[in-house]
């Protein structure tokens, strides 16, 4: 008997949630306590489950990104800067202050956000537009079978399994002026250059820095498409084949068309991390880039670690992700549009 | 059911090890055995040059007072950061040295322990430091937080050969060694007159401060409020660019030396005829292959009818974190570093001059060397302001420098409107700091 009511428990909770099974409620009391009357236990392992596997990553989240924002948006109201840094209460109460600080444009510093701003969206839309044509023409290439494909796929994803810093540190040698592989090549070797160019000051800054970006960005749009493509049946595109369509046409509408939905949360991935990109150009350039490549992570990190000024950094922060925010919604309204046409 | 009891087992471990992982604390320090942690700002030639002079001197400390000290050599381009997460965490080490261009800063955050009479009276009292280095220890009229280690000041070093080859003297006014460093310059050898440590926001700092100083130019007015862009400081900043902007004999790579040592290895290698850098640096460049003989030094240069002012009276502090659970062990430290004994042994390590007064700078036999470094501290040295936006003072300024060394390098022109212009965003941004 109680072989076989234990035996059935664990398959509806399996199908249901085990919050609202009918079975185990059934069954449970004609196995605890015979003929007693029906009493809900407030704790069962069954239900418990799903929750406890969640809670370490609830707690996580909770600790790692949602306590911390909170904080931080908490810190754009206040004039937290190094005479408070110890004692964050004390610090005065500054309202809309660094907001209005942010986005005074006729002030030096507005003007800089602005400019930051500019050349952030100009990074994002170069290193985000190359990457995913990089990934999409690498992936279609390696989508049939072929020799060597493997080893061209390991090759490709290599920029992606590197440690970014170390990755980025390397460029850092190869862009130098004096001893620089680049410069050793133009200059030396094909002698393009009379006099060695600068690449990490000056305007050549802001390329070498999309470069560097790109070369790191594009494995992740290469897997992530080689992954969409392999979900595309084969027969689609024997079907396609015997009805005369070209390669062209098979790509354009079969691969194109069931890639869509890919296509969108990549991009949509791609904008975000390229937008918020800190690590490319504080690596290459230290914590006073070149004005050519001063992205808004770093004109933020200027503002709090370098003038101690965290509240207005803060509020640069939420502005930020306002942005950001904003660019998901309008995305996620597109996207509404691509899944209900499709 | 066991599948359920297994599952739960599971989820329990990893819950548990979550929770026991973000509560785990490093292990508390030994009642028997005080421990202290001390970071060592870079001194010397690199951060294991730095470990190799500290280590002994600290066992010898060890084996003195039974207390030990965990040593971390920290670079400067990670101190600012570092001592800020200590200041804001509570989580620091118990001493720390840092710039004494850092201290009023510093002193701001209240992070720091505050040495007030009895916390001196321990260490052997503020009489036996040397007036001019005990000034840079926090704003004046308050309780200072910190205590000098390290004195130091910039010299112009010249190479004795190059100069020698070429029938020149060592230069009195800024005009001779702009003349001089155009003699020495030949780009197309790759030999140039000057080296400076171009991309280095720091020491760009130090030098909008010596040739503001000898423009008249003052960055703070008496108010504390920054005036970057007055007539001195901005003629001070074009007369240190233009050594690469309109003279050209600076070589434009150095737009991209971020550290100090670089410039030490142009002057070391003999690429460079001149360099401006502190006392430590004859330490840095003996460890280039640059021997004491092969090289004189003489103050930096102020151009004719200029104020003379070649340095600032920099070197490095000590400090005890307030958050630190054993003040008196630091304070033994402290006191132990600022002997007259340690003093001797670790200013001749580092080439740099002795705090306390008594102890002679003995890093070298030369005693002219060592007289030029005692005449610059004495009379052509100005001290940095007490102000706590000096940290960002150095940052803004450092890096507006920077930025028009950067222009100059890649072919810009650079007119005092473009130094004014780079001035007043770096005060611009000093207003959002207060």
């Amino acid at each position: 008997m109680e072989t076989s009511t234990v035996g059935q428990a664990p398959r509806p909770a399996r199908t249901g949630s085990g919050a609202n099974t009918p079975a185990p409620k059934r069954s449970r009391p004609a196995a605890g306590k015979p003929g007693g009357p029906t009493k809900k236990r407030w704790f069962t392992w069954t239900r418990a489950t799903p929750y406890l596997l969640i809670l370490p990553a609830v707690i996580m989240e909770l600790l790692i990104h949602v306590i911390p924002m909170i904080v931080g948006f908490w810190m754009s109201f206040i004039e937290l800067t190094q005479f408070y840094i110890t004692n964050w209460s004390e610090a005065p109460f500054a309202g809309l202050g660094n907001y209005s600080a942010s986005l005074s444009f006729d002030t030096s510093q507005g003007k800089q956000l602005l400019q930051s701003f500019g050349t952030t969206i100009g990074f994002t839309i170069l290193v985000v537009g190359v990457s995913f044509i990089f990934g999409m023409s690498a992936a279609l290439v390696l989508q049939r079978s072929f020799r060597g494909r493997g080893l061209l796929r390991t090759l490709f994803l290599i920029p992606y399994a590197l440690p970014a810093y170390a990755g980025i540190i390397t460029w850092k040698f190869i862009l130098q002026r004096d001893n620089g592989l680049l410069n050793e090549v133009l200059v030396n070797g094909l002698g393009i250059f009379d006099e060695a160019p600068f690449w990490l000051i000056g305007d050549n800054a802001f390329g070498s820095m999309v470069v560097v970006a790109i070369w790191q960005q594009w494995p992740f749009a290469f897997l992530m498409l080689m992954a969409g493509m392999q979900s595309i049946p084969e027969d689609v595109y024997q079907a396609a084949e015997i009805d005369g369509a070209s390669i062209w046409q098979q790509i354009r509408h079969i691969t194109f068309g069931m890639m869509r939905p890919i296509n969108a949360v990549l991009i949509l991935l791609l904008t975000l991390w390229t937008f918020r990109e800190f690590n490319t150009p504080f690596v290459l350039f230290g914590a006073v880039p070149p004005d050519s490549a001063n992205l808004l992570t770093i004109n933020i990190y200027g503002r709090s670690f370098i003038n101690w000024n965290f509240g207005l950094g803060s509020a640069m922060s939420v502005l930020l992700m306002l942005f950001l925010v904003l660019v998901s919604g309008v995305w996620a309204l597109i996207n509404r549009k691509v899944n209900r046409d499709a | 059911m066991k599948i359920r009891i297994l599952t739960a087992g599971i989820t329990a471990i990893v819950l548990a090890a979550s929770l026991t992982s973000c509560s785990s604390e490093p292990g508390g320090t030994d009642a028997e055995v005080k421990t202290i942690t001390y970071w060592a700002s870079n001194q010397g030639a690199s951060l294991d040059n730095d470990a190799e002079i500290l280590k002994p001197e600290i066992a010898k400390f060890e084996k003195q007072t039974g207390i030990k000290v965990k040593l971390e050599v920290v670079p400067w381009s990670d101190l600012t950061n570092n001592t800020l997460a200590a200041a804001v965490s509570g989580q620091g080490p118990d001493v720390i040295n840092i710039g004494n261009t850092n201290a009023v800063t510093f002193q701001s955050t209240g992070a720091f322990f505050p040495f007030d009479d009895a916390a001196l009276d321990k260490i052997g009292g503020k009489d036996r430091f040397i007036k001019s280095s005990f000034a840079t220890t926090g704003a004046e009229g308050q309780t200072p937080t910190s205590i000098p280690l390290y004195s130091q000041v910039y010299g112009l070093y010249y190479n004795k050969k190059a100069f020698a080859d070429k029938g020149l003297t060592p230069p009195a006014t800024w005009e001779e060694l702009v003349s001089a460093a155009t003699a020495l310059t030949d780009a197309s050898t790759g030999k140039y007159g000057i080296v400076i440590p171009g991309g280095t926001v720091n020491a760009s700092m130090h030098m909008a401060f010596i040739f503001g100083a000898q423009n008249g130019g003052s960055a703070f007015d008496k108010a504390g409020k920054p005036t970057f862009t007055s007539d001195g400081m901005v003629a001070g900043v074009k007369q240190y660019v233009d050594l690469l902007a309109t003279d050209k004999v600076v070589n434009p790579s150095v737009a991209q030396y971020t550290e100090g040592a670089q410039a030490a290895g142009d002057f070391a290698r003999g690429d460079a005829a001149m360099y401006m850098a502190q006392t430590s640096s004859g330490n840095v460049l003996a460890q280039n292959g640059m021997t004491e003989d092969q090289y004189g030094v003489v103050p930096i240069p102020a151009p004719v009818g200029g104020d003379k002012i070649g340095s600032f009276v920099a070197g490095t502090n000590i400090s005890i974190f307030k958050s630190s659970k054993n003040v008196d062990a630091a304070l033994e430290f402290v006191k132990f570093l600022t002997s007259d004994e340690e003093q001797a042994i670790l200013n001749k390590a580092y080439t740099s001059l002795p705090v306390v007064t008594g102890v002679e700078g003995r890093f070298t036999e030369d005693t002219e060397l060592l007289n030029t470094w005692t005449e610059i501290l004495t009379d052509f040295s100005k001290p940095l302001p007490l102000v706590p936006g000096v940290q960002a003072f150095q940052a803004n300024v450092g890096g507006a420098v920077v930025s028009l060394i950067a222009q100059a390098a890649t072919g810009g022109t650079i007119t005092t409107d473009t130094v004014r212009k780079a001035l007043d965003e770096a005060e611009q941004k000093m207003g959002s700091t207060k």
